[in-house]
């Protein structure tokens, strides 16, 4: 049987009882507890609108207004070869394949990983994992804050669970793809994931939300990460779906002590999109690299709110978010820097720019630095503009055609955000989704 | 080889140069001269296309063809190369991916094969060498954090890269050391053929001991007011400008 969430009429209280006794994990009084708690604060909080501070520049009513349904299931509809597109040019990978927000073990493909090394599904180590769970899930993301987040913890049921232990290097990187499927009515999941590196370990890990069909669905994510004394994590947020669907996400980052995160977002898919990053930099002597790169097209939102919080001494934070914005799209970067007391010798630099290539595109760019130690380093910066008219002329002047120049320009401003990354099979395919980005967007001038 | 015939231009309504003429044969070097806002930059970036400057009357030949017909690309590839006073910074994209791409858009519309990566590696050996360009300098962004002489080299070098008929350097000397203003030279000096001409600006009469020109023009007031052989830079370095307004001034009363 399915369920039906919607504003109206108590929809999401009533969808949860009936959502709550066929859950995975049910049988567990902690979790049991916490999805009740996130129910009631999700009900408490409702949906943010356009007066809450952070949401001020992204509407959320199309959300809020809609009814979406928890599907049964549609693996079926799913075969290895529609995965081929969304995936990567290794060949030795973990990929976790989840259809419509649950686990498939048919199209997952494992690979040998180092001793002790868990990768699984959630709804699994719900089962099998306990402990670690118990201990770790659910602390960190706020669900008595954050609307979408306490949704997420009261209707979760899978997702990525990743547990690297003391030591551990994983060469592979670790793929998780969403792959929605084309419904009859409109679709709700809870992506949940939850990776936890313990000291000295090192990992990367790929997030992947994509689409088979043309519908609209709402994908509302929650991804912590606890990177434990030293260790090294990337990770990527690849997000390409379906043109009318909404995409929710938020990553929080607990960092211990010289730990090292380094993380990627390409937001490309989705009407509306929401991208939430937020690194706490708890031990000291962390490193936080937080890149990204929105496209967005004719009437495409994408927000990006970034939270970097220093809470320890000798941190560093390092933020550059290009955004390009085409046809009528709206783009949206809110950086918030936070500096606690205690966080001596923070050196913090935020760097966001966007170019925007026709005249109804629209982006809001907003610094908020809140600094409470007094001896710190922290810098931002915004800039908004079409293609250096300079720059163009420079190589039309050198015998490349105006195309090719702009081609090469705009490029170069996306390049500047995936370079840094690590892993060269994502950054590959990043550069080819990025190239066909602008393949289309040609074919469409031409139209 | 170029000809330019009573040349006005204006940017936003402002007229900059009010009927210039130049006549520059294959082999020949010309310098040019002038007070600050005389129009001598704004003279290199008409002819390399710059569409911010509005040319309201006049013409320019290049070879029989209408120059000002044809886009900045088209001129560069016909031969035409400018060395910019002031080398635009372009993040993310390498110094050495410019200079392929460049040379292999020109090849295109000469008809010829692409150089592969490995080729032009060879064609470029050569020429960095001459230029003193590192390694270092061609995987770089273009013209970022370069210094003042890194980047004049590097307009040199593409120069070199590019080997086009006509050349016209824009101040390529100023704020140069001595070391560096040898090696611009050099690199100048490396292309002169009889079939290849060069209009040299400057502000110091310094750069022609290394480049000698054929003919020296003063430019003032958006008009060449005076030509003469090399030995007039020297009498504008000992005399300044004020005695050639003086003259103009003087014929024209």
């Amino acid at each position: 049987m399915s369920i039906t969430l919607s504003e109206k009429d108590n929809g999401y209280i009533e969808g949860f009882a009936g959502f709550e006794k066929n859950a995975p994990g049910y049988e567990l009084g902690w979790l049991k507890s916490i999805r009740e708690q996130a129910i009631a604060k999700f009900s408490e909080l409702g949906f943010p609108t356009l007066q809450d501070e952070d949401w001020r520049f992204t509407n959320v009513a199309p959300i809020a207004r809609s009814s979406f349904e928890i599907l049964e299931n549609g693996h079926d509809k799913v075969s290895a070869s529609d995965l081929a597109p969304f995936q990567f040019e290794d060949t030795d990978v973990t990929e976790l394949v989840f259809v419509n927000g649950r686990y498939s073990q048919e199209l997952s493909t494992h690979s040998p990983l180092p001793k002790g090394v868990i990768v699984k599904n959630l709804a699994e180590a719900m089962v099998s994992e306990q402990e670690i769970l118990q201990n770790n899930l659910a602390k960190y993301a706020d669900f008595k804050e954050e609307a979408f987040t306490a949704l997420n913890t009261a209707f979760m049921e899978d997702g990525g669970f990743v547990y690297i232990p003391k030591g551990a290097i994983v060469e592979t990187p670790i793929h998780l793809l969403y792959i929605s499927t084309d419904g009859d009515t409109a679709s709700i999941t809870n992506p949940r994931n939850l990776i936890i590196a313990e000291n000295n370990s090192q990992a990367n890990i790929i997030e992947h939300y994509a689409s088979l069909a043309d519908n609209v669905y709402l994908s509302n994510v929650v991804t912590e990460i606890v990177v434990g004394e030293n260790s090294t994590i990337g990770h990527y947020m690849i997000e390409l779906e379906s043109k009318k669907a909404f995409n929710i996400s938020t990553l929080r980052v607990q960092q211990a002590r010289s730990s090292n995160i380094r993380s990627h977002s390409v937001l490309l898919g989705g009407s509306l999109v929401r991208n939430n990053v937020h690194p706490v930099l708890a031990g000291e002597g962390c490193d936080s690299l937080i890149n990204g790169l929105y496209m967005s097209n004719h009437r495409q939102h994408m927000d990006n709110y970034m939270k970097v919080e220093h809470a320890s001494p000798h941190c560093d934070s390092r933020q550059l978010y290009n955004g390009i914005l085409d046809g009528r799209s709206r783009g949206v970067f809110h950086g918030r820097i936070i500096v606690h007391k205690d966080a001596q010798k923070t050196d913090a630099k935020q760097t966001n720019r966007n170019l925007i290539l026709s005249d109804t595109a629209q982006i809001d760019t907003k610094p908020q630095l809140e600094i409470y130690a007094d001896d710190v380093k922290c810098t931002h910066g915004a800039t908004i503009g079409q293609i250096d008219e300079n720059a163009l002329f420079y190589l039309r002047s050198r015998g490349i055609s105006e195309e090719a120049s702009r081609d090469i320009i705009m490029h170069a401003f996306t390049n500047e955000t995936l370079e840094s990354m690590s892993v060269d099979s994502v950054k590959n395919y990043c550069y080819n989704l990025v190239t066909n980005w602008f393949e289309q967007r040609k074919q469409e001038q031409k139209v | 080889m170029l000809e330019i015939k009573n040349l006005h231009v204006s940017v936003e309504d402002q007229e900059i140069l009010k009927g210039l003429n130049l006549t520059v044969n294959k082999g020949e070097i010309h310098s040019i001269m002038g007070p600050n806002g005389s129009g001598k930059s704004t003279l290199a970036q008409v002819l390399a296309g710059r569409d911010t400057y509005e040319v309201t009357e006049g013409e320019i030949i290049f070879e029989g063809k209408d120059l000002l017909e044809l886009s900045p690309e088209d001129r560069a590839c016909e031969g035409i190369f400018m060395a910019f006073q002031y080398p635009v910074e372009i993040p993310g994209v390498a110094n050495t991916y410019l200079l392929r791409e460049a040379l292999n858009s020109v090849r295109k519309y000469r008809g010829q094969e692409p150089l592969k990566h490995i080729e032009f590696a060879k064609y470029a050996k050569e020429k960095m060498k001459v230029m003193d360009i590192s390694d270092n300098l061609l995987k770089r962004a273009v013209n970022q954090g370069f210094s003042g002489g890194e980047k004049k080299r590097n307009e040199i070098f593409q120069m070199q890269i590019l080997e086009p008929k006509f050349a016209i350097l824009d101040e390529t000397d100023s704020g140069l050391d001595i070391d560096a203003l040898k090696i611009v030279a050099n690199g100048v000096n490396a292309l002169r053929s009889p079939e290849r001409a060069f209009v040299v600006i400057t502000h110091y009469q310094r750069l022609l001991d290394y480049i000698v020109p054929d003919f020296v023009h003063v430019l003032v007031d958006g008009k060449i007011v005076k030509s003469g052989g090399k030995e007039l830079a020297l009498e504008l370095e000992d005399k300044g400008y004020g005695w050639i307004e003086e003259e103009k001034t003087a014929a024209n009363s």
